[in-house]
């Protein structure tokens, strides 16, 4: 009964969709104006529709229905409530199931509350939002159907497996969702502005909270996975440059460039094209990040499914949108009037150094990460590492952070480097003395010395934005911008110092043996048995101090699990504020001692508090704009009123 | 005003590319069992240091005591060896013998790498110029060959081996040991 419903209002939403985009459409070609009308209803049922199929979805799951193969594959009346639910998207139906649910919420918030833009820029920005829309439900309906039901209900479900039930697994997903739906929004406005030709700044602000909005999820997840990967994976690392990892950096990067070009935009009419460009590509990286996950054609250490099916209808989907921007763009963006210019020293110079650094990094970490699928056409299968990342990437991100520390402080349109002399010879300083300093504390190689110059002097820097301000008065997205600049110097702070004074042991210790590594020392104080649910594991009890202080107890495990077969390291965390201590237990050694694997990792946790902060600067920012927007409308109504006062 | 310059279609040339390139992996998924131009013939004579203070490098001599053998071509820096890993534990528990050749690595991350994945190994070279790995015929990190008891080159596994192909991989080791 209530898959019934679910698939019903599924099938409706998807109709609505179709007349959303066919009324917006002729109404844009003038043939039936009176179809526009239409369309910003029929989005509003639309995101009714898909939210009543989604809420659907999540009762058969607490419900645990057992006559729906997604819940008979995916859960188990066994699990625990918050499992159960988040079980709903915890697969490949469900998980499109909510991405399509955002996006026509989305889409539906755009047609109640977006009135800035000119009608027909809003009735292609709504017609586009609604063709992505419905090519995902095609997907859902056709290729991928959450309420398909099994003609014979087991008894209970197979969906027991402990290792998924991890709370942050579960959150994770949804959130870079409601990034890259986000970004889906700034792709419909871009198709809007190119159909319209209407690249105004009006269009810049009515984009700008959705990429926000984006890029704060997009911050949060990519910060949350980055963690879970550095404590689950037990290697110390916390960045791999899996694939997986590069799909969610990607949208990321041109999400940032986006935000700083729509910023010239709104502000200064400049760089029009490039804005719509960049509306373009943030989305397609989503969904080329998408579908190299889901489609399984790179080998990750994220194993999903690989389904060729699946993959080819992504793909399809991929070339109809992207391609069908691309073409429009390579037609109308020849026509796009050219916006304001602007001097070589100015505001909008540094975001033009910005935003080249940006997709020159994006474009790196794209060549990296489908090079292996290029040489594979050719039958030669090949890892790109960090030997290529790490030093390449450094190549643009270094200056661009140079430029951050002075960009803000520029005027639009025409400054001088004279007039900022003070700050740039302070900021410089400041680098120049954290050189000496991390150079002096013994740090030797090239990329970490360089990283904590630049992170000491940006944090520096960041903060230069609010001298000779009324920090009273001062408009929350400047308070924004100078927390997510913080955390940029924040982060790699923690990168370069964890890379620059990791102390690393790997010893085959005995029981009652004491190593240290570097302010630590660490005893194994026993080695035992100990059984979880589904799994045995040999778990270490350490007991360390940290320069001679009183003593702490950490517990790794290497762990074995049975169904399925499968062997994990548990990695025990201990934290100051200064860095972490990080153990592992490995294999029986042939002398009778344990492999043991300590890291003394200074400053290491900066890496997700600077991802933090970036996040909170996103929101600040967001809350900012939607504050000043709200207060503009406002304005702006009081105005007509008194016209229309005045005009009786 | 109305002039297009061709500079705007590029995105969607690359982009076409992409589609391209990316199709054709999907219809066609790369087989695995491309062979390299060595197999039938002998290894070619090589010496490499020891990459694990623990235990031997490898040399061509080793590859010649009558019993045949896995040389896996690996790297800690290497993400799908470490889905390999698993894999090659299962051979080595069911009997075979894997040899490691390591390119290019430092020995503390080797030591990393076989801490965390496990260390199915008889014997470690570091291959630091990927000499081995160019003389053998192969081209990527991982792959897999066998090797008979006289030291040919039998057969060669691209990729990371597939829980489903440790049967295959054994079938092949009994084929060269017959």
């Amino acid at each position: 009964m209530i898959a019934n419903f679910g698939l019903a209002a599924l099938w409706l939403a998807g109709a609505l969709a179709a007349l959303q985009l066919l009324a917006g459409a002729f109404a844009l070609r003038g043939d039936e104006p009176t179809l526009a009308r239409l369309v910003r209803p029929a989005a509003v049922v639309q995101g009714v529709l898909a939210a009543l199929s989604f809420g659907a979805l999540l009762l058969l799951f607490a419900r645990t229905d057992l006559s729906v193969r997604l819940v008979v594959e995916n859960s188990s009346s066994m699990k625990p409530m918050i499992f159960k639910i988040a079980g709903a998207w915890g697969n490949h139906e469900g998980s499109m199931l909510l991405w399509v649910t955002i996006m026509s919420l989305a889409g539906a918030l755009i047609a109640l509350l977006e009135r800035r833009l000119p009608e027909p820029t809003m009735l292609a920005t709504l017609a586009a939002q609604a063709f992505v829309g419905l090519g995902f439900y095609a997907f859902l309906l056709f290729s991928s159907n959450p309420f398909e039901r099994v003609a014979n209900p087991p008894p209970d479900g197979y969906g027991l497996n402990p290792l998924l039930q991890d709370i942050g697994l579960a959150f994770h997903p949804p959130t870079l969702y409601l990034g890259y739906v986000g970004l889906s929004v700034a792709f419909s406005f871009a198709v809007g502005a190119l159909v319209t030709r209407e690249v105004t700044p009006d269009f810049a602000r009515a984009m700008r909270p959705w990429v926000l909005g984006a890029w704060i999820f997009l911050t949060l997840g990519i910060t949350a996975g980055s963690y879970w990967a550095y404590y689950e994976l037990g290697w110390g690392g916390w960045w791999f440059w899996d694939p997986v990892e590069n799909a969610s950096l990607m949208p990321w990067l041109a999400a940032t460039a986006l935000l700083h070009s729509a910023s010239v935009l709104a502000a200064r009419d400049a760089l029009r094209a490039w804005t719509i460009m960049l509306g373009v590509i943030a989305f397609s990286m989503s969904m080329i990040g998408t579908f190299l996950v889901r489609s399984g054609i790179l080998t990750s250490v994220h194993a999903f499914a690989v389904d060729p099916e699946r993959g080819t209808f992504i793909l399809a989907l991929l070339a109809v949108y992207i391609g069908g921007a691309l073409t429009l763009f390579a037609l109308r963006a020849g026509t796009v009037t050219e916006g304001e210019r602007f001097a070589v020293t100015s505001r909008e110079a540094a975001l033009v150094v910005n935003n080249v650094a940006l997709t020159s990094i994006l474009a790196i970490v794209l060549v990296g990460t489908l090079y292996p699928l290029v040489t594979e056409a050719f039958g030669v299968k090949v890892s790109v590492g960090p030997p290529y990342f790490n030093p390449v990437t450094a190549i643009f991100f270094f200056p661009m952070l140079a430029v951050l520390a002075i960009g803000p402080l520029l005027r639009w349109r025409r400054d001088s480097l004279g007039r900022v002399r003070g700050e740039v010879l302070l900021v410089a300083l400041v680098a120049v003395a954290a050189l000496a300093g991390a150079r002096f504390a013994g740090s030797t190689r090239l990329l970490p010395l360089l990283g904590l110059a630049l992170a000491v002097a940006v944090a520096v820097a960041a903060f230069l934005p609010l001298r000779g301000r009324s920090l009273r008065r001062l408009p929350l997205h400047v308070w924004g911008m100078v927390l997510a600049h913080f955390g940029i110097a924040v982060s790699l702070f923690g990168v370069s110092v964890d890379s620059a004074f990791t102390k690393e042991r790997l010893i085959a210790a005995q029981v009652g043996e004491t190593m240290h590594v570097g302010p630590w020392a660490v005893t194994l104080a026993s080695v035992e048995p100990v059984a979880g649910p589904n799994w045995t594991a040999m778990e270490g009890t350490l007991s360390v101090s940290f320069d001679g202080g009183s003593p702490s107890e950490m517990t790794p495990q290497s762990r074995n699990f049975w169904e399925p077969v499968q062997h994990t390291s548990e990695s025990a965390l201990l934290t100051r504020w200064n860095g972490q201590l990080y153990a592992v237990i490995g294999e029986e050694a042939e002398n009778g001692g344990w492999q043991l694997r300590l890291w003394w990792k200074p400053f290491v946790t900066f890496i997700w508090f600077g991802g933090l902060l970036i996040g909170l600067g996103g929101l600040l920012a967001l809350l900012g704009r939607l504050s000043l927007d709200l207060k503009r409308r406002h304005v702006r109504a009081r105005g007509a009123e008194r016209r229309a006062e005045q005009a009786q | 005003m109305s002039r297009v310059r061709w500079t705007l279609w590029l995105p969607l040339v690359l982009f076409a590319i992409f589609c391209a390139v990316v199709f054709v992996q999907l219809v066609h998924p790369a087989g695995t069992t491309v062979a390299s131009k060595m197999i039938g013939k002998p290894l070619p004579p090589f010496q490499l240091r020891a990459a694990s203070p623990d235990r031997p490098g490898v040399s061509t001599a080793d590859f010649q005591d009558g019993k045949p053998k896995l040389l896996n071509i690996f790297a800690s820096w290497c993400i799908p060896c470490i889905a390999e890993a698993p894999q090659l534990a299962e051979l080595e528990r069911q009997g075979a013998t894997i040899i490691g050749v390591d390119l290019r690595d430092h020995p503390e991350d080797l030591a990393a790498f076989l801490a965390r994945n496990g260390d199915p190994y008889a014997r470690i070279g570091a291959d630091d110029l990927s000499v081995v790995q160019l003389g053998i015929g192969s081209s990527g990190v991982p792959e897999t060959y066998v090797i008979d008891g006289k030291g040919v080159i039998r057969y060669q596994h691209i990729g990371d081996i597939r829980a489903e192909e440790i049967p295959f991989m054994l079938e092949k080791l009994k084929e060269a040991g017959a």
